[in-house]
């Protein structure tokens, strides 16, 4: 059967959009890859009840195509609908340093999925390090799991813009302050203006190397400390693989939509991170506005609130930049790229034949050629060419088995 | 709890869990190595975006360990 | 030099060589087209007797010269093997690999050499002898033809080391056009001002067709190449195809064509082609096109059923009405030397054809008739 909507994305915006547009008696359809609702967010929460929602779960789409009714979604099985909601979210945002592939090494999204959606302890000993303000819940979130968390380390210096935001979002200074208060209680140290510059040990980590950072996050002043595990996050990258394979315009790193979430492309809808890194108070509210412009016009206290927490979301991100002085902290040594195994040499020796670029680096080095498809790597790819990291476009936004592929010969099903 | 085997090693996991955080619940934290330099691999994103965690579950190779539910019986190994 | 693919840094390589001073010109750099989106493929197997197999043979050699000259590109003499998949087709294969060897290249026919001299080696393996070359191949082939001279190189590596090694300077704008005075090109106009020059390569791969003043009838063919992960042992050794790609090869047909053509890469990944279609300068992903590429190589390789796709990607392969590639001076204008045209061949026919235009420019006779590609052959 052919659906009206079909909401990519278990997460709070394609939770709240499903439920939202079964409410409005729509026929709907919510995939996700994972086996259970809830995404990155909302895992381990109880699965919520969503009744008139067919649930898709443990389904990885792979591509989305046009087709004559609206959009084909594959993935294990291909769901037809009429108009496609993508909700997939973002995926942490890592920097390369030396150890940073030692298992123990975890990301900041990562550690607390493990405690929240998996119920176990990542580590005994551990050290939060990147940027933003993500890193006080993901060390109260390990506090609470018997975690002994010995520094939370806050690249930057947050600005009087981030104190100003905060100020007018009430409810966001609360749960910030609840946070530092957690923290304090624990006698855990909240240092800016550090970070993680090496990770150490022969198996998995040991300990690591703090440094003190210029605010353009030149090291200085080290030292080290011991802990058995480690959680790093400096953001998050959207997770556009989707909307780009269907030609939706992107800035930046996230899917341009309109006031009511609808992208560049007709029928093609878009709510939560992957139209810009936000927090999931604002997914919510972009998952019930993209159903509302579908079934009439949106109550102008969701348009006043999403404009309120997407301004909320600008401090943000003005604040928590991340900044190339981490490239000192990378040795000849430092594998940059993860899957390939592609070192700062081997990328410094592709810069010196002519790649000047992500790409023509990629096509030398191999950076961003392996299993992850440069999901991890490609901030620093870029950075090291001086480039803007831009999302790039893949034809399998999974892998997928070839005898899976073999499925889809339109010519076969003619 | 339900059990499964890790290279013969008997591993507990709960209803639900993935294999690839139960075994790093049981201090086993790398499972493969990478095909140039040898190098140990286990959990990193644990969300299934940087593809470290790959094992092979009862003979399907390289799937990712945070992404496959564990299940009673299954063998597991690199 | 117009263009830095693999056709442009060979010919820069070859020129400064010969004492040329080169300065090359590329909007996007160096392999940036079509040699950044091929296999590396050095072939004498797809050629039938003729000028190309002639050009062919001579890069052969000397691609093995400039693995040990320049190298860093990952050389491999892997071999090809053609399969065939009834007794019939391999009677045609047998009766092709038979023409192919009693073809003697032009030089050693001049110095009185047999048939087979240093021309293409090429021997029957029965069905019964296919695994000992490919261990995973499926059952129920009939045949095929072992080709030892066929190799692969990482096309990309290969000209940006290529280019390098040459000294010749990279100027990253695009040619908005050539700078003619009378009937004779004196340079090119780019993005960054006028570069004058004695000579002028056309090297623009799929846009070589389209400068205004000297225009040439090639078009792009697109094709697709499916990228499986990576293995620690990659279960194919050889470049391995079927029959159906050199009559692709050869093929004048509009519509959509495919054939299995498998191989490994150094990075441990398989690379799965290959597709022909004539649909201009669109290079999007047709899932029904790589669906069909995936059904050709899990039935040559069963042993692939179970292995990811990670990517996918189009490339144009840049084509003459003949099939044969364009190299040499202009019939319009003078200072002016053609080198494209190599359609899904460049990065194996690259040396040869850099071997020729330096011969041309330089005054000097390259080893292989250059007649045949003569650009004026169109007009």
């Amino acid at each position: 059967m052919s659906y009206d909507l079909a909401v990519v994305g278990a997460g709070p915006a394609g939770l709240t959009a499903a439920r939202v547009a079964a409410k409005r008696g729509l026929r709907v359809a919510l995939i996700d890859a994972y086996a259970r609702t809830g995404g990155q967010f909302l895992r381990g929460a109880a699965q919520p009840r969503l009744t008139g929602v067919d649930v898709k779960l443990g389904q990885r789409v792979w591509a989305v195509e046009r087709s004559s009714g609206g959009f084909e979604i594959h993935a294990s099985t291909t769901t037809t609908a009429a108009i496609l909601l993508v909700a997939t979210g973002a995926h942490d945002k890592v920097i390369p340093f030396p150890g940073w592939d030692l298992p123990g090494v975890l990301t900041a999204g990562g550690a607390q999925a493990l405690v929240k959606g998996e119920r176990i302890r990542p580590g005994a000993e551990m050290v939060v390090a990147g940027t933003g303000p993500f890193l006080l819940p993901v060390a109260v979130t390990l506090l609470e799991a018997g975690v002994r968390v010995k520094e939370v380390l806050e690249a930057n210096r947050p600005a009087p813009r981030m104190a100003a935001a905060l100020a007018r979002i009430p409810s966001k200074a609360a749960e910030a302050l609840g946070y530092a208060r957690r923290l304090a209680e624990a006698r855990v140290p909240y240092r800016t203006g550090h970070a993680v510059v090496a990770a150490h040990g022969e198996d998995s980590v040991e300990g690591v190397t703090v440094a003190r950072l210029t605010p353009g996050w030149r090291p200085y002043a080290w030292r080290t400390v011991d802990c058995d595990t480690v959680a790093v996050g400096y953001g998050f990258t959207p997770q556009v693989d989707l909307p780009l394979q269907l030609g939706c315009a992107l800035t930046g790193d996230h899917v341009v939509t309109d006031d009511r979430q609808r992208t560049s492309v007709e029928g093609v809808l878009a709510a939560g991170e992957v139209t810009g890194v936000a927090g999931a108070p604002s997914a919510v509210v972009e998952g019930a506005l993209a159903v509302h412009s579908l079934v009439g016009e949106p109550p102008p206290r969701l348009l006043a609130e999403k404009a309120r927490l997407r301004r909320f979301a600008r401090a943000l991100d003005l604040s928590y930049p991340v900044r190339d002085g981490w490239r000192d902290w990378l040795t000849p040594d430092t594998v940059v790229c993860r899957c390939e195994e592609v070192t700062l040499r081997a990328i410094d020796e592709a810069r010196d034949l002519g790649a000047h670029d992500p790409r023509t680096l990629k096509l030398l080095a191999r950076p961003g050629m392996g299993w992850c498809q440069g999901r991890m790597c490609g901030h620093a790819v870029a950075r090291l060419t001086g480039h803007e990291p831009a999302p790039q476009k893949r034809p399998f936004a999974q892998p997928i088995t070839l005898a899976d592929l073999t499925l889809h010969d339109r010519e076969d099903n003619a | 709890m339900i059990e499964f085997r890790f290279e013969g090693r008997a591993i507990a996991a709960e209803e639900g869990q993935s294999i690839g955080a139960a075994l790093h619940a049981a201090g086993i934290r790398s499972w493969r190595t990478t095909r140039f330099g040898g190098r140990p691999r286990g959990l990193f994103c644990a969300i299934g975006a940087c593809f470290d965690c790959l094992l092979t579950v009862n003979g399907a190779p390289d799937q990712r360990a945070c992404q496959t539910v564990a299940r009673a019986g299954d063998e597991v190994g690199p | 030099m117009v263009g830095a693919g693999i056709v442009g840094a060979s010919c820069a390589y070859a020129l400064t060589r010969a004492g040329v001073r080169v300065t090359v010109v590329d909007r996007g750099g160096v392999a940036s087209g079509t040699t950044g989106a091929g296999e590396g493929n050095i072939l004498v197997s797809d050629k039938e007797p003729g000028p190309e197999l002639e050009l062919a043979l001579r890069s052969n050699d000397l691609w093995r010269n400039l693995d040990e000259e320049c190298g860093g590109f990952e050389w491999d003499p892997k071999g090809g093997l053609v399969v065939a998949e009834t007794p019939e087709v391999l009677d045609a294969l047998t009766t092709f690999a038979e023409t192919q060897r009693r073809h003697v290249p032009a030089a050693d026919a001049d110095a009185g050499a047999p048939p087979g001299a240093a021309g293409v080696v090429a021997s029957l393996v029965p069905a019964a002898d296919l695994r000992e070359f490919e261990p995973h191949l499926a059952e129920g082939l009939a045949g095929g033809i072992h080709y030892p001279q066929d190799a692969q190189v990482q096309p990309m590596l290969a000209a940006a080391r290529l280019l390098r090694a040459s000294g010749a300077r990279l100027v990253r704008t695009a040619v908005e056009r050539f700078l003619v005075s009378g009937d004779h090109v004196t340079g090119v106009r780019t993005g960054q001002g006028d570069l004058y020059a004695d000579a002028v390569v056309n090297a623009a791969g799929t846009w070589a067709g389209s400068f205004p003043q000297a225009p040439l009838p090639i078009r792009p063919r697109k094709g697709f190449i499916l990228v499986t992960q990576p293995f620690a042992v990659p279960p194919v050794r050889h470049k391995v195809y079927t029959a159906a790609y050199v009559t692709n090869v050869a093929s004048d047909a509009e519509g959509l064509e495919t054939s299995g053509v498998i191989e490994s890469t150094q990075a441990g990944t398989v690379l799965i082609g290959a597709s022909r279609q004539r649909v201009g300068y669109d290079t999007a992903i047709d899932y029904t096109v790589l669906a069909k590429l995936a059904k050709q190589a899990v039935g040559l390789f069963p042993v692939l059923r179970t292995a990811q796709v990670m990517r996918a990607y189009a490339g144009l392969r840049p084509y003459s009405p003949d099939h044969l590639p364009v190299i040499g001076p202009d019939h319009r204008l003078g200072g002016l030397f053609h080198a494209c045209g190599h359609e899904g061949a460049g990065i194996g026919l690259a040396p040869a054809t850099a071997e020729m235009v330096t011969a041309q420019v330089t005054g000097g006779r390259p080893p292989v008739d250059p007649a045949p590609f003569a650009p004026g052959r169109f007009a």
